[in-house]
């Protein structure tokens, strides 16, 4: 802490009288409650109030000035100035309303402006009269939120950051939407008066996935198969929405085949059933020269000859 | 939430008759428990401003209520500025700048 003597303007002579009327002009100018808009008030008064506390009292100001003790011994502790409250929100006035001129007229002219919104106005009459401010509830803003395939899928947090840097938590549900409308309670513009914030809107918008389609809760899946693991079947790695697993592809399955993987889908938000994966088989050949399977297609007689194109040209 | 003793304690200039002499003037305005006036944070403060005011600032016994409801309009008018401007703040900005265009014209 400063020295007393200087934060109040005094010589290290001066009288007791010379010390209160010191004070009494800083207080005047610094004392928050009556300068509410002064942000700087608050530390000046302490420094103020501080320095009075120990050179209005003789023994403390005799004990300073012997070097016995320091200012820092004087320091107040932090307190709520009025001014917090009544700027507040939930102030409640203490005005009287008999002999003075009130701004009722202002608030009826909102209240009417705002559709009736103003509710709360004050009777008059009694000193502590209910709340007369005037009170709105905030707007609602609305967002766009781009998510992933995934992310609607199985669910996810993403935090947001809005234009005026405010940070908005958004939990996206499992099985999210397309153009699905999220509300996040509270988290619009901040409300007037006391009144409530308004809420944030965030519409979900899903970018497709490379592979993976989803038609109401099952996801859907082309899985290309080799020639061999076609003819021969075996077990396969194939994705799913919460990672690999493995599936067992029947001996002899063909392009278009579906295998169901059970509850690998999407849950559902109202029944809270998971869908399926449907997978599709897709034989694809080799890629490169395979010299010993041309050889044995040339010498292969199959057992059941057929024109797989035959319905199209009879 | 403190009670008389309390507060009395608290503040050390604060004179017990005096919160009661401020409480019947209701220059301060405590709620009630068990029969007992206990203050809310905001009475608090609001008796810490007032023994400043008398105690430090010496403001005379009967001009005290004079200075307090001319600071409490005060803090009702900022109230009132502050939700204007809240209002006025969460319109369209067309709507914003219609109204600082008339303000100007004053």
């Amino acid at each position: 802490m400063k020295d007393p003597y200087e934060t109040l303007g005094v010589a290290r002579t001066a009288s007791d009288a010379e010390i209160k009327s010191a004070f009494k002009k800083l207080a005047r100018k610094f004392h928050p409650d009556l300068h509410p808009d002064d942000k700087e008030a608050e530390a000046r008064f302490k420094d103020i109030s501080a320095a009075h506390d120990l050179l209005k009292d003789p023994e403390k100001r005799r004990r300073f000035d012997a070097g016995e003790i320091d200012a820092s011994g004087a320091e107040r502790p932090q307190q709520r100035y009025y001014r917090e409250y009544a700027d507040g929100p939930g102030y409640t006035s203490h005005a009287a309303q008999d002999g003075f001129a009130s701004n009722e007229d202002l608030e009826e002219f909102l209240a009417r402006a705002f559709g009736g919104m103003g509710a709360g106005m004050g009777g008059g009459g009694s000193r502590r009269q209910s709340s007369a401010t005037f009170k709105a509830r905030g707007q609602d803003v609305s967002y766009t939120l781009p998510v992933t395939f995934l992310e609607a899928a199985t669910g996810a947090k993403r935090t947001i950051t809005l234009p005026d840097g405010k940070t908005l938590q958004v939990t996206i549900p499992e099985g999210a939407e397309d153009r699905q409308m999220l509300r996040l309670k509270g988290q619009g513009m901040p409300g007037f008066g006391g009144g409530p914030a308004g809420d944030a809107y965030v519409e979900l918008h899903l970018a497709p996935h490379a592979f993976f389609q989803r038609k109401d809760d099952n996801i859907h899946v082309e899985v290309p198969v080799t020639l061999k693991e076609a003819v021969l079947g075996g077990r396969i790695e194939v994705p799913t929405i919460t990672g690999p697993v493995t599936m067992t592809v029947p001996k002899g399955s063909n392009t278009g085949t579906t295998l169901r993987l059970r509850d690998k889908g999407v849950r559902n938000r109202k029944t809270g059933v998971a869908g399926h994966q449907i997978v599709t088989l897709k034989v694809v050949l080799p890629e490169g020269d395979e010299p010993e399977l041309a050889a044995f297609l040339e010498s292969w007689k199959p057992k059941h000859p057929d024109d797989p194109r035959k319905e199209m040209l009879s | 939430m403190m009670g008389i003793e309390e507060l009395v304690n608290e503040i050390a200039a604060l004179q017990r008759a005096d919160l009661e002499a401020w409480i019947a003037e209701t220059l301060v305005s405590p709620e009630e428990e068990a029969g007992a006036p206990v203050f809310p944070e905001m009475e608090c403060a609001r008796v810490r401003l007032i023994c400043t005011l008398r105690y430090d600032l010496e403001i005379e016994a009967e001009t005290l209520p004079v200075v307090l409801s001319l600071m409490d309009q005060l803090y009702d008018t900022r109230a009132r500025l502050n939700s204007l401007t809240a209002a006025v703040a969460a319109q369209d900005e067309s709507v914003r700048e219609a109204i600082l265009k008339a303000m100007g014209r004053e």
